[in-house]
Formats: C-alpha cells, sequence, structure tokens
C-alpha cells in the first residue's frame, strides 16, 4: 500500500529529556493508523512535531500527499504544514468560542482561499463567489459531522461532544490527506464513542484520507484500527494489527509491568 | 442648553479621535498582549506627513479639500509603513520573549521616533493648515459646532463602520479574531499569525493617522511631543472600555471626550486631565477590565 508520510529515526529533545528517541513511522494511504502507549511516552509530542508546533532535533519527516511529489516538512512553520495537507485535533478542545461554529469552520478554509484584505473591502467578483463557496463549503461539511443545527450558535456554548465533533469539522475543512486526532474519544460515554468510531470511519472512506489517533480508549482502538503502533519512553516498542498488538509481550509489558508477562 | 449641547457634541468629536486611535491600541493589545506604546508616535508622525503633504500641494494650487484627502492618504500609507517596519523591528524578534521585553523595547522605539521627528523636524509648534472647509450649510450652526468638528465626526463614523465590516465579515477579520482568541490554534487551521499581525499593525497605524490629520487640522499646530498625550488619552480610553475589546475602545473614547469636555466647560479647563484620569482611577478600582472588558480567569 502506498505511503503518505514516512518518519525516519525522529528524535525530541528538550534540555536533557529525550520525549522521542529515534521513532521510525509511516502512515499508509487511507489507513486509520492508532498511537498507543502510557502517559508521558512522547505521542502528543511527536504529533506536535509533526504539525510544525516543534522542529525535531533530529531525523525526517518526509509526506507524499496522493498526486502529489514527496517532500519534506521538517522545520516548516504550522500554517505551511496544514497548506500541505496535514491537520490535527487536540486533547482539550481548543475551540474559538467566542465565534460561530460555522465560522470556526471557515477558519479552517482559510489557507485554501486566495482573497485578501483588499479583495475583501472592495469586493471583486471573485472574493464575493470564493466568499459563497466558503460558506457553502463550510456548512456541508457542518452536514456530514452532523452538526449542521448549531450553525449559528458560539461554538463556547456547544455541548462537549459537539464541541469535540466541531473541533473534526474545523480539522477537515482545511482539507487535509492526514488527519491527526490526539485523543477524539476522551470525556465520551460508550454511546458518544460509538458515534465517534462510526463518523471516523465514514470520515475515512468518504474524503479518502489517512487517519492517525492518539487514544486511550483500548476498545475503541481495537475497533476502529487497521494498524496500532505503541509507545513507551519515546521509543516505539510495537507495530502491527490489533491482533498482533493485543498478543505482543512488549506491550503489555509496558502497560501493565514486567511481573504481568507470561 | 444650547451650552450643554455645545459641550456634548465638543465632547463626542474629541472622543470620536480619542476612540480612532483607542483602536490601534485595543487591537495589538487582542492579537499580541502587548501595550504598543509608538501608537502615538504613529499618530505624530501621521500629522507630520500630512502637513509636508499639504504644504507641497498647496503650492501647485489645490483646493482645500482635495489636500485634505490627498494628504490624509499619503499620512495613511507613511503611518502604516511605520506601523509595519516598526512590528518588524522592535516586537517580531521578541515575541517569545518574556513580556516585559516588547513594553520595554515600544518604550524604547518611541523616544526614538519622537527625537527623530524632532531632529529631522523642529522642536516647536508648527502651523498646521485647516484643510477642512467651511461647509456654507453649517454657517448657523458654527457656534456650537463647527464644520472642521463635523468633518471628524464623519470620517471615525464611517472609518469605524468599514473596520467592524473587515473584522466582522472578511477572511482576514475571521483570522483576526481567531488569532486573538488562540494564535497557536489559529496557526495550526492554517493562518499565517505573522501576516495577521502585519496587517493588524497596519490597520491600527493607518486609524492613527486618520486621527492625526484630523486632530491636527482642527487644533492648527503640531509637535514632536502631541503623540504622547494623545497615545495617552487614547491608551486610558483603551482601558476604561477594557482593553482588547474593539467595542469597549469606541465606548472608552466617548465616555473621555465627554468627561474631559463637561469638565473643561462646567469646573474649569485647568482640570481637564485630572477628571480623565481620576475617572481612569475609578473605573479600574470599581470594574478592573474596564467598561465592557471581560475578567478571565488565568489560563491553566
Amino acid at each position: 500500500m502506498k505511503r503518505v508520510m514516512e518518519i525516519h529515526g525522529l528524535t525530541m529533545d528538550f534540555g536533557g529529556l529525550r520525549a522521542i528517541d529515534h521513532l521510525d513511522l509511516e502512515v499508509r494511504e487511507r489507513e486509520i493508523l492508532a498511537l498507543i502507549g502510557p502517559n508521558g511516552a512522547g505521542k502528543t509530542t511527536l504529533f506536535n512535531c509533526m504539525t510544525g508546533i516543534y522542529t525535531p532535533s533530529e531525523g525526517s519527516m518526509i509526506i507524499s500527499p496522493p498526486g502529489k511529489k514527496p517532500e519534506t516538512i521538517r522545520g516548516l512553520k504550522p500554517n505551511i504544514v496544514t497548506r500541505k495537507g496535514i491537520t490535527r485535533t487536540f486533547q482539550n478542545i481548543r475551540l474559538f468560542p467566542n465565534m460561530t461554529v460555522l465560522e470556526n469552520v471557515m477558519i479552517g478554509r482559510h489557507c485554501r482561499t486566495r482573497s485578501r484584505i483588499a479583495g475583501a473591502l472592495f469586493r471583486g467578483k471573485t472574493t464575493i463567489r470564493e466568499e459563497q463557496a466558503t460558506v457553502e463549503y463550510s456548512y456541508h461539511i457542518l452536514e456530514k459531522i452532523g452538526l449542521a443545527k448549531y450553525v449559528n450558535d458560539f461554538a463556547g456554548i456547544l455541548p462537549y461532544g459537539a464541541q469535540r465533533l466541531l473541533e473534526i469539522a474545523r480539522a477537515l475543512a482545511t482539507e487535509p490527506f492526514l488527519l491527526l486526532l490526539d485523543e477524539p474519544a476522551a470525556g465520551m460515554n460508550p454511546q458518544e464513542t460509538g458515534e465517534l468510531d462510526e463518523l471516523i470511519s465514514r470520515i475515512r472512506e468518504e474524503e479518502k484520507i489517512s487517519i492517525l489517533l492518539i487514544e486511550h480508549d483500548m476498545r475503541f482502538v481495537m475497533s476502529i484500527s487497521d494498524r496500532i503502533a505503541v509507545m513507551d519512553y519515546g521509543k516505539k516498542i510495537a507495530e502491527g494489527t490489533p491482533e498482533e498488538i493485543r498478543s505482543n509481550q512488549a506491550v503489555i509489558k509496558a502497560y501493565l509491568g514486567e511481573e504481568f508477562v507470561a | 442648553m444650547e451650552y450643554f449641547t455645545q459641550l456634548f457634541l465638543g465632547g463626542l468629536t474629541r472622543g470620536s479621535i480619542y476612540a480612532l486611535i483607542a483602536l490601534g491600541y485595543t487591537m495589538v493589545y487582542g492579537i499580541i498582549e502587548l501595550i504598543n506604546f509608538t501608537h502615538g508616535e504613529i499618530y505624530m508622525i501621521g500629522a507630520f506627513t500630512a502637513l509636508i503633504t499639504a504644504s507641497v500641494l498647496t503650492l501647485y494650487g489645490f483646493n482645500e479639500l482635495s489636500i485634505l484627502v490627498m494628504a490624509s492618504l499619503v499620512a495613511v500609507i507613511y503611518s502604516s509603513a511605520y506601523g509595519y517596519t516598526i512590528e518588524k523591528i522592535a516586537y517580531k524578534p521578541l515575541r517569545h520573549a518574556p513580556r516585559l521585553s516588547p513594553l520595554i523595547s515600544a518604550i524604547g522605539m518611541s523616544i526614538f521616533l519622537q527625537n527623530y521627528v524632532l531632529l529631522a523636524q523642529t522642536s516647536d509648534f508648527v502651523p498646521f493648515p485647516a484643510l477642512v472647509p467651511e461647509f456654507a450649510f453649517m454657517k448657523a450652526y458654527e457656534h456650537i459646532f463647527s464644520s472642521a468638528e463635523l468633518m471628524i465626526l464623519l470620517t471615525t463614523t464611517v472609518v469605524m463602520i468599514i473596520l467592524s465590516c473587515v473584522i466582522k465579515f472578511t477572511k482576514t477579520g475571521m483570522a483576526m479574531r481567531a488569532t486573538a482568541q488562540d494564535r497557536k490554534m489559529a496557526m495550526l487551521v492554517g493562518v499565517d499569525v505573522n501576516r495577521i499581525i502585519s496587517v493588524t499593525f497596519i490597520i491600527g497605524s493607518a486609524l492613527a493617522a486618520v486621527g492625526g490629520v484630523l486632530i491636527a487640522s482642527h487644533i492648527g499646530q503640531i509637535n514632536f511631543y502631541i503623540g504622547f498625550i494623545a497615545g495617552i488619552k487614547a491608551f486610558t480610553a483603551a482601558v476604561l472600555g477594557g482593553i482588547g475589546s474593539i467595542p469597549g475602545a469606541v465606548l472608552g473614547g466617548f465616555v473621555l471626550g465627554w468627561t474631559e469636555s463637561f469638565a473643561t466647560g462646567y469646573v474649569s479647563s485647568d482640570y481637564e486631565d485630572v477628571f480623565a484620569f481620576a475617572l481612569l482611577v475609578l473605573i479600574l478600582i470599581f470594574r478592573p477590565a474596564g467598561i465592557l472588558g471581560k475578567s478571565k480567569s488565568e489560563k491553566v
């Protein structure tokens, strides 16, 4: 299967602390890859490296979006990485609370539209057309995610589950080829988690994108993922299908401790 | 009653200028949480640019109104260029420094610009031509509300309406609001935050320049130091309204304008600043976040 992103020897040091230690990881086209591991394993740090928030100390990150040439994204700024097609959500929700639901999604279109402030002031034809297209596109995404009924509400007053979904909607508005979800099911009840499972699978089918997610809810991870990668102390200790991971000794050791290893 | 109306309108005019300059403070604060102390200097440079342009244009025999328009335009462009450059030189390298550093840098830049204009121009007050023509239809009301004041009120209103439309409806405005709420997240959804910060400085500087031209033309003289006083007053207005809040800056401007106007009219013109700043002290005691500001709890 074609790879959309390859990470080689990625290392991230914070002073004397090595948060990620020579990590290799590949993301394949249209797969759902889960990243699991104990707290402090370096999962979120990896996301931060992949989205340009941190510049890794060592290693390479090459993306090859479908239909485009491979290129490195190491050292690019977050907004450029987003334009290249990698986007993410956060563990703790980071919406723009004082903007409406629609505006939150429209902001995601920022990097895909061209008109600037001069065009906005003089109301050129292309600007007006582009603005309409942005509104329609954003509304369409909200419909798909099931948030259309909130369209003009402020993002800050939405119920928790809806806020989580809105983060995903905003991320989709940037037209990514790779979507990073940081604990999408955190704080959700079993029913909501079930709906999320279905939604993520649907996004993969409809948008034809790859999804890399960090999650602690094992039932969720096992049911949704094509492959799972396990991190501990900044290293990748295992990788494989859910069945392979379930029976992997190193994983059991990392999670439960030495004495549980059969 | 006529005296009251006169003071009311005078306060309104004065307040609209404060509001115009306060908008620049509040927008910059909203986005990068910096009190931009060079903002007053941008206003002063706008006034000087307009004076130079107006003097040249007068030599070529243009009429008042076209001089006013062109001088304002040149002042806006020149001041915006200054605002843009100051941000790049004095603030951008300090983006990740502790918060006091850019503040000190701002004060330094402000002193530098004052002295630059002092050396390049003069330390004396220089006369500024009255660029606003006397409208014939205003003749009857001239004793309570002058043509120049009407012009100030109209211009500031129009400029503020345009600004709120830009912020509310355009893509750039939306990106500005997003950046103000969560800069990192804005970057992650693809907003070029550096560009948005530059645009904010350019817009703020343009507003200050418009304010500079209008007030200079109304008062009739300028020197290198006018930016300091205007800056402090506008800053007061921004804090009164709740710094970071755009409607707050406008409201703060008007409240300050009326306070000064009525204090001058009913008490004594010597006490103008005393009342202005006493008001600030009172607001800060009873509503520390400003009239429209929301006091927010510390982010964890």
